[in-house]
C-alpha cells in the first residue's frame, strides 16, 4: 500500500515536470535560442489551457462550450490561440530592445488574468471550467495516471525533437547569430524583426501546448491555477539553472527545481501553522534568491549550450574583440 | 453628465493616481535613462516603502507624514544595497541579464513584505475622511497633499538636475555615457546617486498609493504596468514627461470607467503602452528608444 502510494507520488510529479519541460522548452526557444525576454508565461499557459478546455469540454450553463471535439483538436486550438495572442505583441515590441518585451507580456499576463476572471460568459469566471475530458480517464487511477504520463512523456519528446531539428537547420543557427550580434545578422540580409517573430510565436504555441495539458490532467482549470508571477518565475529559474539554449539543460532544470521546489513545500508543511505563511513566502524568496546566484556564479546553467569546435574558437576570438572594443 | 460631477468623480482621482504613478514614472525613467534597463522590481520597491512606513508609525505610533522621509531613506539604501549586492556584478553582461536579476529581486522583494506584514490588508490611520469642498470641486485633505507632494519632489528633482554639479553628471551619463565617462564623470557615484534617487521616488509613490488607498502586498506589482506606460508615453529618460505621462494614463485609467467595463481599468495602461510603441516609440517628449 506505501509503495503503491509512492508509486502514485511519482508519477504525479512526472507528469508535473513533463508539462512544465513544455513551458521550459518554449521558453528556450524565445529567450535560449532567440534572446526574446517573455515574462508572461503563465498568459500564453492560461490560453493555452482555457482555449483547450472550451473546444473540448460539455456543453455548460456557466460558460461557453458544448463543442466536445476530439482532445487533439483542443490542443491543436491551444496551441493557435497562444500563437494568435503572441502576434500582435511580438509585432509591436520586436521592434525595440527585450526590455520593451518583458514589459508588453507582463502586460499581456495581466490583461490575460482580468479576462479570465471577469469574462464568466467564456470562461466560467471563478468557478473555471470542470469537466475537461482526459485522455485514458476512463481506467483506473493508477493506469489512467502511467497512460496519461505516457502521453506526455511522448508529446516532450516530440516538441523536443521538433525543436532540435528546427535549431540545427540553417533557421537555428540563423536565431543564435542574430541573438549574438544583430548588426552582423543585418548585414548578412537577414529579416530580424520576422524571424524573431517566428521564434516568439512558435515558443508561445508550445507554451499553449502545455498549458493544455494541464487543464487536461487536473480535467479543470480555475484562474488560482495561474499566478502570474510564481509560474513564470519558476520556469525562468529552471531554464537559467538547467542552462538556457540548451534543450537538455531545460529539461534538467526543470526536473532539479521542481523536486527543490516540491521538497521545500514537503518541509513547510511540516511546520506548525502559524508559521505556515511566513514559511510559504520564504520559498519564493529563496527560489528569488537562487536566481541571483546562478546569474552571478554559473550563468550558463548546469549544462551550458554546446558549441562547435571552431565556432567556439571563434566566438571566444569575437568576445576578446568586443571587450576590448569596450 | 454635470460638468462637476465629471471633474470630481473621474478627473480629480484620476490627477491623484496619476500623480502616483507619475512619482514611480520619473524614477523608472532615471534608470532606463542612466543606467539603461527596465527595472523591473521598481513597483515592489515602492511596496516595501509603503509597508516600511507603516512599519514606523505602528512602532512609534507617529503619523504618516513623520513616517514618509523615514521610509524615503530607508528606500534609499535598499536601492543602493540592491545594486551593490545584486545589480552590479551583472555590469558586463548584456543588460538584459540585469532586466532579468530585477524580476527576480522584485518577487524577494515582495516575499520579504509578505513574510513581515503578512497577507493581510492594511491601513495608516483608521476612519473615514471625508471630503472637504472647495467652491464645488470636493477634494480630501491628503489628495491635495499627493499632489503638491507630487510637484515638489519632481521640482527639487528638476532643479537638481539642471543646476548641480552631480545633476549634470547624471544627465550626461543618459545623453552619452561614453563621452560622460571621457569627461571625468565618477561612472560608480552616479549610479549610486541615482539609485538613492530612485529609492526615494519609490518610496514616495508607494506611501502616497498607500495613504489615498490601501497597502496591500501586490499593490506595487499593479503598479508597475501604468508606471513603464507612463514613462514611455512621457519618452525614456525625459522627467517632466514621465510626469506628463503619468496624469494622462492616471486620468486616462479613471475616465475609462465611463466606456468600459470597470473590470478593465488596469487594462488601460497596456492600451497606451503599446499604441505609444506603435506610433511614436520615442514618447511625447522625443525621449530615447532602446
Amino acid at each position: 500500500m506505501e509503495l503503491i502510494g509512492l508509486l502514485n507520488y511519482a508519477v504525479f510529479m512526472a507528469i508535473f515536470i513533463g508539462i512544465y519541460s513544455l513551458l521550459a522548452l518554449g521558453l528556450n526557444i524565445q529567450w535560449g535560442f532567440s534572446g526574446l525576454f517573455n515574462a508572461g508565461i503563465a498568459g500564453f499557459f492560461a490560453v493555452g489551457a482555457y482555449s483547450s478546455a472550451i473546444v473540448t469540454a460539455p456543453e455548460s450553463s456557466v460558460h461557453l462550450g458544448g463543442f466536445q471535439m476530439p482532445v487533439v483538436v483542443g490542443w491543436i486550438a491551444a496551441m493557435i490561440a497562444a500563437g494568435l495572442i503572441a502576434w500582435p505583441i511580438g509585432k509591436v515590441c520586436l521592434r525595440f530592445r527585450s526590455d520593451y518585451l518583458a514589459i508588453a507580456t507582463i502586460g499581456v499576463a495581466e490583461i490575460i488574468r482580468l479576462i479570465v476572471k471577469s469574462e464568466g460568459w467564456l470562461t466560467g469566471g471563478a468557478r473555471g471550467i470542470n469537466k475537461v475530458p482526459r485522455p485514458f480517464g476512463d481506467l483506473s487511477y493508477l493506469y489512467s495516471q502511467l497512460a496519461y504520463l505516457a502521453l506526455v512523456i511522448a508529446i516532450v519528446f516530440a516538441v523536443y525533437w521538433a525543436i532540435e531539428r528546427q535549431i540545427s537547420a540553417p533557421w537555428g543557427r540563423m536565431m543564435r547569430g542574430i541573438r549574438d550580434n544583430e548588426d552582423a545578422a543585418t548585414a548578412m540580409g537577414k529579416d530580424i524583426k520576422a524571424r524573431r517573430l517566428e521564434a516568439f510565436i512558435f515558443g508561445a504555441a508550445i507554451m499553449g501546448l502545455g498549458g493544455a495539458l494541464f487543464a487536461h490532467f487536473n480535467r479543470s482549470i480555475t484562474p488560482e491555477a495561474i499566478d502570474p508571477m510564481i509560474a513564470t518565475f519558476l520556469i525562468w529559474i529552471m531554464l537559467i539553472l538547467g542552462g538556457s539554449g540548451n534543450n537538455r539543460g531545460a529539461l534538467l532544470g526543470v526536473a532539479v527545481v521542481w523536486i527543490i521546489w516540491s521538497a521545500s513545500e514537503f518541509l513547510t508543511d511540516q511546520l506548525p501553522t502559524e508559521y505556515a505563511i511566513q514559511a510559504k513566502y520564504m520559498r519564493v524568496f529563496v527560489i528569488g534568491l537562487l536566481l541571483q546566484l546562478v546569474l552571478r556564479f554559473r550563468p550558463e546553467g548546469i549544462l551550458p549550450e554546446p558549441q562547435g569546435v571552431s565556432s567556439r574558437t571563434e566566438t571566444k576570438t569575437f568576445q576578446k574583440q568586443e571587450s576590448a572594443a569596450k | 453628465m454635470p460638468f462637476m460631477e465629471f471633474v470630481n468623480f473621474y478627473l480629480m482621482p484620476g490627477i491623484v493616481l496619476g500623480s502616483i504613478y507619475a512619482l514611480g514614472a520619473v524614477g523608472i525613467t532615471l534608470v532606463f535613462g542612466i543606467l539603461r534597463f527596465a527595472h523591473l522590481a521598481h513597483g515592489d520597491l515602492a511596496t516595501l516603502g509603503a509597508f516600511a512606513a507603516l512599519g514606523v508609525v505602528t512602532i512609534f505610533g507617529v503619523s504618516p507624514w513623520v513616517a514618509l522621509p523615514v521610509a524615503m531613506i530607508f528606500c534609499a539604501f535598499m536601492a543602493i544595497g540592491i545594486d551593490k549586492v545584486f545589480y552590479d556584478y551583472l555590469s558586463e553582461r548584456p543588460k538584459i541579464i540585469v532586466v532579468m536579476s530585477s524580476l527576480g529581486i522584485a518577487l524577494m522583494l515582495r516575499a520579504l513584505v509578505q513574510v513581515i506584514w503578512g497577507v493581510d490588508t492594511e491601513t495608516y490611520t483608521r476612519g473615514i475622511v471625508r471630503p472637504e469642498n472647495y467652491w464645488g470641486i470636493r477634494i480630501r485633505d491628503r489628495e491635495i497633499y499627493t499632489i503638491i507632494a507630487m510637484f515638489a519632489i519632481v521640482g527639487v528633482l528638476w532643479v537638481f538636475l539642471q543646476k548641480t554639479k552631480w545633476g549634470k553628471a547624471m544627465r550626461a551619463m543618459s545623453d552619452n555615457p561614453d563621452l560622460a565617462l571621457l569627461s571625468g564623470v565618477d561612472n560608480r557615484k552616479v549610479t549610486m546617486l541615482t539609485w538613492a534617487i530612485v529609492g526615494i521616488l519609490c518610496a514616495a509613490s508607494g506611501f502616497f498609493l498607500g495613504i489615498n488607498t490601501e497597502l496591500k502586498p501586490l499593490m506595487g506589482w499593479t503598479m508597475l504596468l501604468p508606471m513603464f506606460a507612463a514613462t514611455i508615453l512621457g519618452g525614456v529618460g525625459r522627467v517632466e514627461g514621465a510626469v506628463v505621462g503619468g496624469l494622462i494614463v492616471g486620468i486616462v485609467e479613471e475616465t475609462s470607467v465611463l466606456l468600459i467595463p470597470g473590470e478593465y481599468k488596469a487594462a488601460m495602461a497596456f492600451a497606451i503602452l503599446l499604441l505609444i510603441l506603435l506610433v511614436r516609440p520615442t514618447g511625447l517628449l522625443k525621449g530615447k528608444v532602446l
